[in-house]
């Protein structure tokens, strides 16, 4: 009798066992539809030389920008 | 905040390919990926002109919308990037852009394409600003220096302009005004949308040639 409980316990298991295999996982990254997935960026002005000051950033790219109008160099 | 476009004269560009060259030395770009080019439309024809063509970072940017992967991101300052590390190399971003923008190396036999590289307005990507890992995947991060594209800043007879949308209009205006001719502004219909009326938060529009004296041309529209 305890013989063949056994052997129920042990078919239970490997039956349990075998129908694992049949089990799907999900194999990819699960994206989220229209949202970036990616690592976050931080702005252009967060690091040195600015460290965070926008204003200064911002003035220095429009001193760059400037300096594209020959006419505005020219006049000077 | 400044919205970062490109604007390329077609009456001034040469086709010097300057751009072209500057781009791959500041950036390290691997043969065969062409992040700029130039191109000339009516080559030989009397008339003929040349645009310099690259990622123009649109304001409705189609890349984004069919990447299946979800790699791009806009930057505050309209700087559309990409992940790296999340692109597949699918291409649909090459299909969908009317820029041919989008580049693939070929990293192996058979034509397997590697991950996607494009223009990123020298503003690196998502990794570490100035950081070695930025400039091997994405190149140099000029922006975080506090300075515009290189093929921009370096153009010899600045048909290309690059820089806050607003300012570079003006720059353009200030042109148009004074040669009298040439306001069109090939590209920007297709990137950044031609205002409509009445509707708020439009770009603001390349001028078109006018007779306005020099001196009464001020500032420009708001965006």
């Amino acid at each position: 009798m305890t013989n063949a409980r056994l052997l129920v316990v042990l078919a239970a298991s490997a039956a349990a066992l075998a129908l694992a295999g049949c089990g799907e996982r999900p194999q990819v990254v699960n994206y989220k539809q229209g949202k970036y997935q990616g690592k976050p960026d931080s702005p252009p002005y967060a690091a040195a030389p600015f460290n965070g000051n926008k204003q200064q950033w911002e003035n220095a790219v429009d001193t760059r920008a400037q300096a594209q109008n020959e006419y505005v160099r020219l006049r000077d | 905040m400044a919205r970062m476009k490109f604007l390329c004269d077609a009456e001034r560009c040469i086709e010097c390919n300057s751009c072209v060259t500057a781009c791959k030395q500041e950036h390290d770009i691997p043969w065969g990926v062409n992040r700029r080019r130039v191109v000339t439309l009516n080559d030989g024809v009397p008339g003929e002109r040349s645009i310099s063509v690259a990622c123009m970072h649109c304001s409705d940017a189609p890349c984004m919308a069919v990447c299946p992967v979800d790699c791009f991101y806009k930057n505050e300052e309209g700087v559309v990037l990409h992940d790296k590390d999340l692109c597949i190399g699918c291409g649909y971003c090459f299909y969908a852009c009317p820029f041919g923008a989008p580049q693939f190396p070929q990293t192996g036999a058979f034509g397997v394409r590697g991950k996607m590289d494009k223009c990123t307005f020298c503003a690196g990507g998502p990794e570490a600003d100035g950081s070695k890992a930025e400039f091997e995947k994405y190149g140099r991060n000029r922006l975080a220096e506090g300075k515009l594209p290189v093929c921009a800043e370096m153009c010899s007879t600045k048909a290309l302009l690059g820089g806050d949308g607003e300012v570079i209009a003006n720059i353009y205006r200030d042109r148009v005004t004074h040669r009298g001719k040439g306001g069109e502004v090939w590209g920007w219909a297709t990137a950044y949308k031609v205002p409509e009326a009445g509707t708020s938060g439009a770009v603001p529009a390349p001028p078109a040639p006018t007779s306005t004296p020099p001196s009464a041309v001020t500032g420009g529209t708001k965006s």
